[in-house]
């Protein structure tokens, strides 16, 4: 048998390449999906505050978000539903010198991880959380979230949604957040600067990445073309950082507020607190001159 | 630095040996949720952790817990959590992924009576099949059940050690009347203590596979932050830990996460007989209730009655090719358990053929007495 050598085109790498298994692409996100560009800009954030991809940690829940774990050559891991965030407290006090960042959905950090995300708030657990919030249960064929604007349609709400969203940036800065920003995937480099800005700080920081899901959110809600809600996004938003985050809710029909809103200094991280309470029991157990 | 192995001569509860087991083990992270009766293992923790440089959290919950020991162990260290059974049932969620993962940890078990908020306060062993089938789907796991402190301690170790060597999370199975009661606890010098750890890459970043088993069936497991770009999923997964939903990756997959323990029973499983050489009756038990099991059966022998004792020290997996061995030989077992025939049901399906089976069942909240398996032995013989 003789090999038959095919030439190839060279084909050109995507800039980004060299964070992603290419070996496993295409991705399984649909057309018009914000996830995709929430990485890259989180990607080039990484790049730009200069962190070497062996030190990144990627830690993701269940969802259509939980996929990204698997897609870029870091160290990835696909968790449970909603439990990303503690899995990822057990990586960063055992390893602090690493980055750990939490990319999940909506539902994943705000229905079933609830609990867990406002104690990591309250605890100031050194992980960088990016929530791609696109106001539905995509992977599961559309249903209500707890982000879900109210009176929209979902699979579970085929009558119009009565329950009233979470405004999760007000839920992250009344928790303790120490960086707290809203950005929406269309809008790139103001997302991959935030991201930048919050990877240079320490503490829990969280992004709400506003996401489009024309597929299962948009279709049954008057957005059904792929730039459909990628065209609301860009026409309501307003850019207000530091706007109060009690005013930041999202309401059909009413200004999209973006921003950088919370950046503060606060206690020490908690693994700083923990090597502290270590140096104080160690001082206490010393014989007494 | 604290000492952190405390040689010597000691009285304690069987909850603060276990956590004396656990740093003895190199355990360096713990998570936990307050509850009774395994607390005590927690506040033990809180107060020496700090002495030795080890990380103690106290969770929001226990589905928190269980999720941080698995991203500490990935992180490189031994970790633990402790609760009872309400707990337990939270806890399953994470404990499916630590063995989809293959994470060593260890998870403790003080069993209270349950079902549900139960008995709080009181002693069971009613958590048995929840260890071996807690989580969905299928799959082996380990579990050993302790009598007393000292062997609280020392079978934490022997968790360790198994979780490190076949990477699965391993449950100590104890109970309440383990965990409470105090007695004496010798422990070794550091140096004797035989401590395993979990087999490293020996291949660099680019060749190595995360799921790529060795001829044990073992796969070699990196660390996170070391290179290795790992690559991990509570899905079915490939050798890179890529996602595969497809029959033929569950078929290979799920058949190594049995064959790992299955093929390995002869390591894994530890009993300990007495008087079994001339055995017509025996007695099966483990955990606390082996105590008076073995009392029993004592004063059985002081009547003639040709009565031995198993105790199970492995109560997952279960030890077929034991109860196989003397079914051939003894007539009836009987099976003195704080649950209406869990391991009852094991032992009989073992024996079925070569000798009856008997549960002397007792739902919880105390211990069955050695005179009421010694009435049941007699009973049994006809004496």
């Amino acid at each position: 048998m003789t090999a038959k050598i095919v030439e190839e085109e060279p084909q050109e790498l995507h800039p980004m390449d060299w964070w992603l298994r290419s070996e496993r692409m295409p991705h399984i996100w649909c057309a018009g999906c914000g996830i995709g560009p929430t990485l890259y800009a989180w990607a080039r954030a990484l790049d730009r505050v200069g962190i070497r991809k062996d030190k990144v940690v990627y830690v993701s829940g269940i969802g259509c978000s939980g996929r990204g774990s698997g897609y870029l050559d870091v160290d990835g891991f696909h968790t449970t539903h909603g439990r990303a965030i503690p899995f990822a407290i057990g990586i960063k006090l055992v390893r602090p010198d690493l980055c750990v960042n939490v990319i999940s959905g909506d539902g994943d950090l705000f229905s079933i991880g609830g609990n867990h995300f406002i104690h990591a708030c309250r605890r100031n657990v050194d992980l960088l959380v990016i929530c791609t919030n696109n106001f539905i249960y995509g992977m599961t064929g559309g249903q209500l979230a707890a982000t879900t604007p109210l009176g929209d349609y979902s699979t579970t709400t085929p009558y119009g949604n009565i329950e009233s969203p979470f405004n999760t940036p007000h839920l992250a800065a009344a928790s303790g957040a120490v960086y707290v920003a809203r950005w929406t995937s269309i809008h790139v480099r103001l997302l991959e600067r935030s991201i930048a800005e919050a990877l240079r700080m320490k503490g829990f920081r969280y992004i709400e990445v506003l996401s489009p899901c024309p597929v299962n959110y948009g279709r049954r809600n008057k957005l059904r073309e792929v730039d459909d809600i990628a065209k609301w996004f860009l026409q309501s938003s307003v850019i207000q950082d530091g706007a109060d985050t009690s005013e930041v809710q999202i309401e059909k029909g009413k200004p999209l507020i973006l921003g950088n809103f919370v950046k503060r200094e606060k206690k020490l991280p908690y693994y700083e607190e923990l090597k502290n309470l270590e140096e104080r029991v160690r001082r206490a157990r010393e014989p007494k001159k | 630095m604290g000492k952190t192995v405390l040689t010597g001569k000691h009285f304690w509860y069987g909850d603060i040996a276990i956590a004396e087991g656990a740093i003895a083990a190199g355990c360096q992270f713990f998570g936990a949720y307050p509850i009774t009766p395994a607390s005590e293992i927690a506040e033990h923790i809180s107060r020496r952790f700090p002495q030795i440089g080890g990380i103690f959290v106290q969770f929001e919950d226990e589905l928190a817990a269980m999720a941080a020991i698995l991203g500490a162990s990935w992180a490189g260290v031994k970790s633990m959590t402790a609760t009872s059974g309400p707990g337990l049932s939270l806890m399953m969620e994470n404990f499916g992924l630590g063995v989809m993962m293959e994470v060593p940890t260890v998870v403790v078990d003080i069993q209270r009576g349950g079902p549900s908020t139960g008995l709080p306060t009181l002693t069971a062993q009613g958590d048995v099949m929840q260890a071996r089938w807690g989580s969905h789907g299928h799959y082996e796991i380990i579990a050993l059940a302790p009598d007393s402190p000292q062997e609280a301690f020392d079978l934490t170790i022997r968790c360790f050690n198994l979780a490190e060597k076949y990477r699965v999370p391993v449950i100590l199975l104890a109970s309440e009347t383990v965990g409470h009661s105090a007695g004496k606890v010798v422990v070794p010098p550091e140096d004797e203590i035989e401590l395993i750890d979990r087999k490293r890459p020996t291949v660099p970043p680019e060749e190595y596979l995360p799921y790529k088993p060795d001829d044990d069936l073992i796969p070699p497991m990196a660390s996170a932050g070391e290179g290795y770009a790992i690559c991990t999923t509570g899905l079915t997964h490939d050798e890179k830990g890529y996602p595969d939903v497809s029959p033929e990756a569950q078929e290979k997959l799920l058949r190594r996460l049995s064959d790992k323990i299955r093929k390995h029973l002869e390591e894994i499983v530890d009993v300990e007989e007495e008087n079994m050489e001339d055995a017509e009756i025996a007695v099966v038990s483990y955990g606390q209730v082996s105590r008076p099991a073995k009392r029993a059966v004592k004063m059985a022998r002081e009547e003639g009655i040709k009565t031995g004792s198993i105790k199970l020290i492995t109560i997952w997996p279960f030890a077929e090719n034991v109860i196989r061995k003397w079914a051939k030989q003894v007539d009836v077992f009987i099976v003195p358990e704080l649950n209406y025939g869990q391991i009852y049901l094991q032992v009989k399906r073992e024996a079925a053929g070569d000798s009856e089976t008997v549960l002397l069942p007792r739902m919880g909240g105390r211990l069955i007495t050695p005179q009421e398996i010694y009435h049941e032995i007699k009973r049994v013989s006809g004496k």
